[in-house]
């Protein structure tokens, strides 16, 4: 089994205001560095190469991010080991989670198995509803092996 | 409390098998009983009695590994080498849990976002640090520096590993902030930055210029 995961967050300014500058800027870097991780198997992309055209909780200022990976292991070692993690210190400066109960699940896909947006929401909702389970979890709480 | 957190820390009441955990600590790599005989000027022995001890008590690890590069026939047996265990040993007496405080603390300042507010005052509290030379500041925090090839400050130790393993975006931003301020408030000619490595702190001081 692979591992799937969502992450949601609401944008504090406009993607294109001067606030978001730094982050925008460091997207090409950053989606590079996770395609060339070790264990990194897809992430949802849209024409510009990154995620943040869509829109799918129906607001315009949350935006999410849809990657697969081997493991969780390998994708802890890419958020938190590498240059990513600098961008993670400082989402404050960019991001709030205000209004959203989960901004992260996890959860087991088959291999060669690509997850829908549609599909993620629901893996979102689960975890909002039942907390961690081995059907959505957390990476606090990885459930299942 | 834990019989085993007893037997760790009664097992650096003796002299010398404290001097030889400091050895394999300050050595970085995985040593072998030769050198810290020599080191100690103890018989090897004496020496690897004392880091077996050390290993029983889980403060020290042990590997093997060949220490030249011939292998096949006659390379000879791969060496005992030692090197510090992942294990953490906390006695506090009476017992204070102040894991816990800064588990349930670092989790409820995620649940506020409140990320900003804590990397501020972990500035401010290192600018406003008693001035100290950079390698001895580093030191008495637990931080183990080391310099690298490059000139660079690298942290050997995490001083806020298991927090740091459970909210990492969360307490590595406050140790970076932490860490800057030292710098700024003391004058040491380094800027800190993330550069974030497995089995060290995520924080490297860059020389400056």
């Amino acid at each position: 089994m692979n591992l799937a995961q969502l992450n949601v967050a609401r944008m504090r300014f406009p993607l294109d205001s001067p606030e978001m500058k730094d982050f925008v800027d460091a997207l090409p870097e950053i989606n590079a560095l996770g395609d060339a991780s070790p264990g990194f198997v897809w992430r949802l992309q849209g024409d510009n190469g990154d995620a943040t055209g869509f829109r799918p909780f129906g607001t315009d200022d949350v935006i999410i991010n849809l990657t697969v990976w081997e493991s969780v292991e390998a994708l802890r070692d890419f958020i938190y080991r590498t240059t990513h993690l600098e961008f993670m210190r400082r989402r404050r400066e960019w991001f709030t989670y205000e209004g959203l109960k989960n901004h992260l699940v996890l959860w087991p896909v088959p291999v060669g198995h690509t997850p829908t947006i549609e599909e993620a929401k629901a893996r979102l909702d689960h975890l909002d509803t039942h907390g961690p389970t081995p059907h959505a979890f957390t990476l606090r709480q990885v459930i299942g092996g | 409390m834990d019989e085993g957190q007893i037997n760790s820390v009664g097992a650096l009441a003796d002299p010398t098998r404290r001097r030889a955990y400091e050895l394999v600590v300050e050595a970085g790599r995985p040593v072998g009983r030769d050198e810290v005989a020599r080191e100690l000027g103890v018989g090897r022995t004496l020496a690897a009695f004392h880091l077996d001890r050390l290993v029983e008590a889980r403060l020290l690890e042990a590997v093997f590994a060949r220490l030249t590069d011939r292998t096949g026939p006659g390379a000879g047996r791969p060496a005992k080498l030692y090197r510090r265990s992942d294990a953490q040993v906390e006695v506090t007496l009476p017992p204070r849990s102040y894991v816990e405080v800064g588990s349930v603390l670092a989790e409820a300042i995620e649940r506020a976002g409140a990320d900003l507010a804590l990397q501020r005052v972990a500035f401010e509290r290192g600018r406003a640090a008693s001035s100290q030379t950079m390698d001895n500041a580093l030191r008495e925090r637990g931080y183990e520096p080391a310099t690298t090839p490059e000139g660079d400050i690298c942290l050997r130790n995490c001083p806020f590993h298991t927090l740091a393993e459970e909210f990492p975006p969360l307490i590595c931003g406050m140790n970076l902030a932490l860490l800057t301020g030292l710098a700024e408030g003391a004058g040491w000619p380094v800027t800190p930055r993330m550069r974030p490595e497995k089995g060290r702190c995520c924080v490297v001081l860059e020389r400056q210029g």
